[in-house]
This record gives structure tokens, C-alpha cells and sequence, in this order.
């Protein structure tokens, strides 16, 4: 009953919380962008909070980086369950142009389970709306889940 | 009076330093600023010297997703000299034309941050509205939004065409009118006068001493340009005039930048119809003799300086970075001092360090009982407006 109801608010009016682990700001640009009046993600029930503890979503930008891996690891666990993680960006992904660099672990799933990759350099708010609409699906359970799904509680 | 720890951060990464600021406060008043740097450190420097020169291009773009032309320009034009390579009248143009769209995008980001610092979010909203009039030009010429890719070694690999160039000198007029508006805006609506104006002056000879750059230096009245004082690029033939104000605070700061926003439009227009005809490029070997060369660029913030060390072979063996935040920061920490905890946010955000919108921790730690409590940034910015709508120093 009460995990019927949260997830029925989490799909109509997921709270986003930003985290940046190493970004270059490009993508954390494009990520308000999506707030601002163009692109206005706020009509899907999306709002983005400022604290982990009242987010459902944690939207990563960047290459996880050796100084931001336990405040990423941190802000993970302070998130209530279920919760879900968006990598944006080429970066978040894979490490992408910082792969290899001494003071880079990759992308952000080297570090925590990720439920959706929404690739580019930087990702379009275009991108981002559509990877967030379609994590939205997969919460409803119109899509099939992802194989990160089960891992979640790996941390 | 309880003397308190008020660390901010320590992490800021939104830019290539990120940075922790350690405040010492007696009850309102912040009597003492630490600054720490050397988070989020990506190692960009080392890994240029394993990438060739095509590649630290890409590599060096994304320092800073703000001011990404910025760096590419700064090491190419460092490469270019170590080559001798002189490249085309129409690569330069090309080249101001991208690092002015760069800075109107820069600065009117800049706004809309500050307002929503400063609790005016609807400035928030306009700004980032009118700055996707930019980011459009911008995907027009280069295809795509941020990250541009339009330099190279010896040129820009993008053209202006003419169909291209009627359609962006339509797109700035609109652009120009709005800027005014936020002009007056600022200068005239209390909200703004209240939160920016006599707050956290640097004056000039402190704003010299301090060693600032950019628009934070010529809101002190420092006249410093690098595109007046050292021109690269088409910059010796386009006029223009250096923006600054005397007022030295954060009012000053905001004037600048707009202001700046204005010769930028009238500088684009300029490039736009005198752009010369020619190549883009000049061909530049893979290979680079052993030399050396320090390049600057005025970058949206300030000025950028790149150092290339080459050593005969594809890839260079030093590459350095200084960019304009690093030298902006200590002017923050001391005009800091004697200020108002509540001005905290909007003073950090004065240099556009791009604090915008990531989580950070701020933790209150009583010295004397050791107690703690911890704020997160957004907490103290509605921390702070909540203080100035109650009255205080008024």
C-alpha cells in the first residue's frame, strides 16, 4: 500500500537533487537549462531540490574524481530508497575525454549503480528531458528494467 | 562576542579550482576568510602530455564548459607562435566572433546566478531565457551548444556564410534591447540595490595589490584588458571600449559585466560585416620544434594564460594553466571581511565562479562548546534573503 504510493509520487513529481563529481560546468549548465524557461522540465512534476535527503533522482554530471568519490558514495546513502541515479553527460558515462587521467576512477558507475545514461558532450536539455521522461516509463513498469535495477542495494 | 567556524564547501566544482572557503564570523560579522583550493582536480595538465596536439585541443575545451573557447583559442594561439604559423584575417574574426558570443552567454549566465542568489528569481528566468538566444547562434555556427570545437591548430574549422551572418546580425538586435533593460533593471530596482549596492567593495589599489583580472578588477576602475593591452587574434582592428566602473562593489561588478554585454553585440556587428574573405586555415605540422610560449586571452572572467612547452615531438611536454577564477579569489576573501554572513553566496558568486546550483555543506561549528550544525548552500542563500527581508541593515 504505502510502496503503491510512493511510487506513484515519485512517477508524477520526482524531486531531482544535482550532483557535479568532477564536471567541466558544461553539463551542469545544460542540467538548469532544462529548469529555465525554454525547456521548463517542471512540467513533468520535476523539481530540484537542494538536499539528497528529499530527492528521489540524483542527476551526476562529470567523471567521478578521487576527492568527490565518497561525498558521491555520501549523498547516495543519505538518499531515501527507492532511489534512482541519472549519469548526463559523455563524462558521467564512461569517464569519456578524462578516461585515463590519474586522478579519475571513470564514469559514475565505478562508483554507485546507475539506472540511466543519457550520453553527449555536453548532453542537450533536449537529451536530458527525454533520458528523465523515459526513466519516468520505467518506473511506471512500461518499459523493461535495466540491469542496474537489482544492484541498487549493492550500497 | 562567540567567535564561529564557518567552513563553505570544501567543495565547489563547478570550475577548474574548485574552492573551500573557511569563514571566521562574530556574529554577523565575517572577521576572517581561509581559502583552500585543489579540489576536484582532474589532472587535465599531465594528461595533455600524453595526447597530441589535435587532441589536448579537445581536452583543454573542456577545463571550463563556460568559457571553452577561452582555452582553445589561448593554446592554439601559444602553438601557433611556437610554429611561427600566421593564420587567415578570417580565422580571427571567426575566432572574436565566437569569444564575444562566449561572453555575452557568460555574462548574462552570470545574472540570472546572481539573481537567484540575491532571491530574484524571476531575473533568474529572464536572463537564462534571453542567453538561449546565444546558445542558438552559437549552435548555428559550430553545431552545438556548449563546447564549440571551433579552433584549430592554425585556423577555425567552421565557416560564417553569408545566409548565416543575416541571420545572426537579426538575432542580436532583440538580444541588445533585453540587456538594456536588465541595465536599468539593476541599477534601478531595490531588491537589487539593497543586496548589491556598497557590499564587499574592493578598492582600486587593493583590487592591484590583490592581483584581479577581468571584470572584477575593472569594477575596481582598473582599466585592464587583454584585448586592449596585448591584442590577439582581430582585436587590434575591431573598436571597442573597456567597460569599468569606480564603484569597486558588487553594483559595480554587475554594471561592468553589462556593459560588456553591449560592446560585445557592437563587436560581433563589427566582425560580422567586415568579415575579410579567405582561407580558414593554414596547414600546421603535426610535429612541434622544441619552444616555448605563454599565450593570454580575456576570457569572460578575466584574463587566461596558457604556457606550451614543445620539445620537437606530437605531443607538448608542459602545458599550464592559470585561469581568471584563481587570480579573482583572494580578492573575495579579503573584501569578505567586515562583511555579513548573508552576503556570503552572493559575493562568492560576484566573481561568476559558477557556485549555481550544486549541493554544498556548510558547517557551524561554535568554537567555544564545539557544538555543530550544518547548512547546505541553499539554506544559507534563503538564509540570507530571509535576513535582508526582516529588515537588517536598513
Amino acid at each position: 500500500m504505502l510502496e503503491k504510493l510512493v511510487k506513484r509520487s515519485q512517477v508524477s513529481s520526482p524531486w531531482l537533487v544535482h550532483f557535479n563529481s568532477g564536471a567541466c560546468n558544461a553539463c551542469d549548465i545544460e542540467v538548469v537549462d532544462t529548469l529555465t524557461p525554454r525547456f521548463d522540465l517542471e512540467r513533468f512534476g520535476v523539481l530540484l531540490k537542494a538536499t539528497p535527503r528529499h530527492a528521489d533522482i540524483l542527476v551526476c554530471t562529470g567523471p567521478v574524481t578521487r576527492q568527490t568519490k565518497d561525498r558521491l558514495i555520501r549523498i547516495y546513502r543519505q538518499m531515501p530508497a527507492p532511489r534512482f541515479v541519472v549519469a548526463v553527460g559523455s563524462c558521467a558515462c564512461t569517464g569519456g575525454v578524462f578516461h585515463g587521467c590519474y586522478c579519475v576512477y571513470g564514469g559514475v558507475d565505478a562508483v554507485i549503480p546507475v539506472d540511466a545514461y543519457i550520453p553527449g558532450c555536453p548532453a542537450r536539455p533536449d537529451a536530458i528531458i527525454d533520458g528523465v521522461v523515459k526513466l519516468l516509463a520505467k518506473l511506471r513498469g512500461d518499459a523493461p528494467p535495466c540491469a542496474a535495477k537489482n544492484s541498487r542495494e549493492a550500497i | 562576542m562567540t567567535k564561529y567556524n564557518l567552513p563553505v564547501g570544501p567543495q565547489h566544482p563547478a570550475l577548474k579550482e574548485p574552492a573551500s572557503f573557511w569563514f571566521k564570523v562574530e556574529g554577523e560579522v565575517i572577521v576572517d576568510v581561509d581559502i583552500r583550493l585543489g579540489y576536484n582536480h582532474r589532472g587535465i595538465e599531465k594528461a595533455c602530455e600524453s595526447r597530441n596536439y589535435i587532441q589536448c585541443l579537445y581536452l583543454l575545451e573542456r577545463i571550463c564548459g563556460i568559457c571553452s573557447h577561452a582555452h582553445t583559442t589561448a593554446f592554439a594561439q601559444g602553438v601557433e607562435e611556437i610554429l611561427g604559423l600566421e593564420i587567415p584575417a578570417r580565422a580571427k574574426y571567426i575566432r572574436v566572433i565566437i569569444a564575444e558570443l562566449e561572453r555575452i552567454h557568460s555574462h548574462l549566465l552570470w545574472l540570472g546566478v546572481a539573481g537567484h542568489e540575491i532571491g530574484f528569481d524571476t531575473l533568474f528566468m529572464y536572463a537564462w531565457r534571453d542567453r538561449e538566444t546565444v546558445l542558438d547562434i552559437l549552435e548555428l555556427i559550430s553545431g552545438n551548444r556548449v563546447n564549440y570545437a571551433m579552433n584549430t591548430i592554425g585556423g577555425v574549422r567552421r565557416d560564417i556564410d553569408q545566409a548565416k551572418r543575416e541571420q545572426i546580425l537579426g538575432m542580436l538586435d532583440p538580444l541588445a534591447e533585453r540587456v538594456k533593460f536588465y541595465t536599468d533593471l539593476v541599477t534601478s530596482e531595490p531588491t537589487c540595490l539593497a543586496r548589491l549596492e556598497n557590499v564587499a567593495p574592493v578598492p582600486a589599489d587593493k583590487a592591484v595589490a590583490l592581483g584581479t583580472v577581468g571584470p572584477t578588477a575593472r569594477a575596481s576602475g582598473i582599466k585592464v584588458d587583454v584585448r586592449r593591452d596585448d591584442p590577439y587574434a582581430a582585436y587590434a582592428e575591431i573598436p571597442f571600449e573597456v567597460i569599468t566602473s569606480e564603484r569597486g562593489d558588487l553594483l559595480g561588478r554587475a554594471i561592468v559585466r553589462l556593459g560588456e554585454i553591449g560592446e560585445s553585440v557592437k563587436i560581433i556587428k563589427y566582425a560580422l560585416q567586415n568579415l575579410p574573405e579567405g582561407p580558414l586555415t593554414v596547414k600546421a605540422p603535426r610535429k612541434v620544434a622544441a619552444g616555448e610560449a605563454v599565450s593570454r586571452v580575456e576570457a569572460p572572467r578575466g584574463e587566461d594564460i596558457h604556457y606550451v612547452r614543445a620539445d620537437g615531438s606530437d605531443h607538448p611536454e608542459r602545458v599550464k594553466v592559470r585561469a581568471p577564477t584563481l587570480a579573482n579569489l583572494f580578492a573575495v576573501g579579503e573584501s569578505m571581511k567586515g562583511a555579513y554572513v548573508a552576503d556570503i553566496p552572493i559575493v562568492i558568486a560576484s566573481i561568476d565562479p559558477c557556485f549555481s546550483c550544486t549541493d554544498r555543506m556548510i558547517e557551524l561549528v561554535q568554537s567555544r562548546t564545539g557544538t555543530s550544525s550544518v547548512m547546505t548552500w541553499e539554506e544559507l542563500r534563503e538564509y540570507g534573503i530571509r535576513w535582508y527581508g526582516h529588515g537588517h541593515r536598513s
